[in-house]
């Protein structure tokens, strides 16, 4: 039951130059595009949600819709925020709570000569994140101009774009989970647990010790890193040198898992936190997609560091040696490559680009105890997208799985959008469960 | 140190309905890890969608008792095929993974708010229990037991049907796996290869394997949800999964009594720990910060996670298991 991840050198090389080549058109694109930036300062709630109401013109392009009266209820159907549009169509309201809302506006309130486009929905459900002031739409115009009440074309690009940032995220996290199963065949259900840790290092030391977020981010990466070649040394290799088998391994990753979710818990208590900087921050309008600018930092930096990982698989010595156990450790330690110290620098570089993905989640949505389990089913579900143990395939498998989580949640409630995740799951082991850049081999 | 109230709580723990649902939940965990070689490692999903299918079928079809209590059952079928069909031909990690996600998306999806007509969202559903304790043949006001360990007429009957199905499960496994099918099922978990030489179609076995104990994880959350009288997402997350898991290597997979020794000693151990510890934080041999707030709530994983991955690499045939029953071949 050896590796299902053979490299082919000549295949392989140019379907790297030609992702290699995609990401970057990818980076330079996104941060070439600021096009008609309307940053704003720095100011109003921390949780809540904002809008911009504008009106289609005969003529083309757009007017703003002043007096347009929103509120916002709790579930309970009590309203627990109010506001009237200004003269640019904005307007905000703040929540004390992250949770399940309903955004309403009063048609009534709409100046002569404009309408909703679709009268029947005046109400969306929507959830406040912490540290988030979420963007809410109401599309007006012709009711003619409706196709389908769904389709609002800056809807769908906004969670769009809101997808490539989950899959470039998930895909930063699954990359551990995928080296390490790619070099030990062990599928490490403490993974989660590794990206929670570190962003919950990082808040200390942004926090409690009050260092900048880029410091204390890096210092969590180094410290994960350390705790993730622990793992190996101090656990995983003493398993393998008493010859456990991986089930047995499987079950110990599990147990492991439960013990740092609760320990962390322990100390971190319940409540998702935010970090101390760039906590708030209003969107910047990238034609038809609103972003916040940590949005875009974000993208950014994953996209840099996946390319870095990709060279560092194809050019560096440690990463021909990683591909090498990944495709034959037999074969590896023959042709005089220490296989137990590639293991174990994979465990260093997938705790730390766990760290990575926890802290930079960690900025855009929040903190808490339970994040590293609740995103072990996208990353899985990215990962056996794009084929279980190859590199890439992680890549290309979580963007598919982060934009489809997002879009889904055109037509499911967003509660349920990792819901969406699942179905790809048991679609994709039906159909193909070798994943998308999987060879076909017998996994079975 | 109050040691007879301590005492008195780890056997009321190690006799209660919560250690019945373990027992009967572990021992579908052991047909399919156990016998067959199986990682469900989202038993709790199927508990889930015995309670559920048991609650919304009285609260919303005005089924009877015994119609819904084969709903439930029904359910856990449904969920086992839905499950089994994608990954019992794969390698077995991948059952392990779509099992541990879908147990999660079973809660999300039972507390939404989007079907909280049908589930009752995040509150659950009560009062449709009534009918099963019509045929209860305790008073509920009197306090059935020996010595300070009493309980409730409705929490005895409750205890005496989780425990009688505890026993009856068994009894079945037992039949089973002596019958030339419980064979193969051990043959496939030794060498699956080999046992398809043989002519036996594996895929089906396990599929009958996963069923078989998936309707058992059913019946152990009917009796949950029947003993608390209501079904309540949150009592179905993943970590009953993996507590469930420790009861089960505790006592030793692949045995057949092990599952109810390993129910009553996991949640003995659990209560002396807990209780130990609030002890020594009451007779301040602790800090009180140790167990304030959620942190007291909290030990109790720290503890069973920790328990679960050192038996598993020091004594993974748990208290009476042959370490040759123990399937820890590489698959």
């Amino acid at each position: 039951m050896r590796a299902f991840t053979r490299w082919d050198p000549g295949v392989s090389g140019r379907r790297t130059r030609a992702l290699l080549f995609l990401l970057l058109s990818v980076l330079v694109l996104s941060l070439a595009a600021p096009g008609p930036a309307r940053a704003q300062e720095e100011e109003g709630p921390e949780v809540g949600f904002q809008g911009t109401i504008t009106s289609p013109l005969d003529e083309g392009g757009s007017q703003p819709v002043e007096g347009a009266a929103i509120t916002v209820s709790d579930l309970d159907g009590t309203i627990v925020g109010e506001a009237v549009s200004d003269a640019e169509g904005n307007w905000v309201i703040g929540v004390d709570e992250p949770g399940e809302y309903t955004v309403a506006i009063d048609p009534a309130s709409l100046p002569e000569g404009i309408s909703l486009r679709d009268p029947d929905v005046t109400s969306r459900e929507v959830t406040a994140n912490p540290g988030s002031v979420g963007f809410v739409i109401f599309p007006m115009g012709d009711a003619s101009d409706v196709v389908d009440t769904s389709t609002d074309l800056r809807l769908v690009l906004q969670l769009f774009v809101e997808g490539l940032q989950l899959g470039l995220l998930i895909a930063l996290m699954a990359i551990g989970l995928s080296l390490v199963f790619g070099t030990t065949q062990l599928v490490n259900f403490a993974h989660g647990e590794m990206i929670t840790m570190g962003a919950v290092i990082a808040y200390f030391f942004n926090v409690t010790v009050g260092l900048n977020l880029f410091i204390a981010g890096l210092i969590a990466i180094v410290v994960s890193a350390g705790v993730g070649a622990l793992m190996d040394l101090g656990i995983f290799r003493q398993l393998r040198k008493r010859g456990i088998g991986l089930i047995a391994q499987l079950v110990i990753t599990i147990g492991l898992s439960l013990f740092m979710r609760y320990l962390i818990l322990y100390f971190f208590r319940g409540d998702p936190r935010s970090y101390g900087d760039y906590a708030i921050q209003r969107g910047i309008e990238i034609g038809p997609v609103a972003l916040a600018p940590k949005s875009i930092w974000t993208m950014a930096i994953a996209i840099t560091v996946l390319v870095g990982v990709g060279l560092m698989l194809q050019r560096t010595r440690l990463g021909r040696a990683m591909r090498a156990v990944s495709d034959n450790v037999d074969l590896a330690e023959s042709s005089g490559i220490d296989v137990q110290r590639v293991i174990l620098y994979v465990w260093a570089i997938g705790g730390g680009l766990a760290a990575m993905g926890g802290i930079l989640w960690g900025v855009n949505e929040s903190v808490s105890w339970i994040m590293g389990f609740r995103l072990l089913l996208p990353i899985f579900a990215g990962v056996i997208l794009g084929g279980i143990g190859t590199a890439y395939g992680a890549l290309v498998g979580s963007l598919v799985v982060g934009i489809f989580i997002q879009m889904s949640t055109l037509v499911i409630p967003s509660e349920l959008k990792n819901a969406g995740a699942m179905i790809i799951l048991i679609l994709i082991l039906v159909f193909r469960p070798q994943g998308i850049l999987g060879r076909t081999e017998r996994i079975g | 140190m109050d040691w007879s109230s301590i005492f008195t709580n780890a056997v009321l723990a190690g006799i209660s309905r919560e250690a019945a649902v373990f027992a009967i939940a572990a021992v579908g965990l052991n047909i399919h890890f156990g016998y067959t070689g199986l990682l469900n490692f989202g038993q709790v999903g199927f508990m889930a969608v015995g309670a559920y299918g048991v609650g919304i079928s009285i609260t919303q079809y005005n089924a009877p008792p015994w119609l819904a209590f084969l709903i439930g059952l029904l359910a856990a079928v449904v969920l086992a095929l839905l499950l089994g069909v994608p990954t019992l031909r794969l390698r077995a990690d991948y059952l392990a993974i779509v099992t541990i996600a879908a147990s999660e998306i079973i809660r999300l999806v039972f507390r939404s708010v989007a079907l909280s007509d049908w589930s009752g969202g995040s509150n659950g559903i009560s009062g449709w229990a009534d009918g099963f304790y019509t045929w209860s043949p305790f008073d509920p006001s009197v306090r059935y037991g020996i010595g300070t360990i009493k309980v409730f007429g409705n929490q005895a009957w409750i205890m005496l049907l989780g425990w009688s199905l505890a026993v009856i499960v068994t009894l079945i496994t037992l039949l089973l796996m002596r019958s030339p099918w419980g064979r193969v099922l051990k043959a496939i978990r030794e060498d699956e290869d080999a046992a398809r030489a043989l002519g036996k179609n594996a895929y089906f076995y396990k599929m009958q394997s996963l069923v078989l104990g998936g309707v058992f994880g059913g019946l152990a959350g009917i009796v949950l949800s029947v003993g608390q009288s209501t079904v309540q997402p949150d009592a179905y997350s993943p970590p009953v999964t993996f507590f469930i898991w420790t009861a089960l290597i505790l006592g030793g997979v692949g045995r057949i009594w092990s599952p109810i020794f390993g129910a009553i000693a996991f949640w003995v151990i659990l209560s002396l720990s807990n209780n130990l510890l609030e002890g020594a934080v009451q007779a301040g041999y602790l800090p009180a910060a140790i167990t304030a707030g959620a942190r007291g709530g909290a030990v109790r994983f720290i503890i069973v996670g920790a328990g679960l991955a050192l038996l598993m690499a020091f004594r993974p045939q748990g208290m009476f298991g042959d370490r040759n029953e123990m399937m820890l071949a590489d698959r």
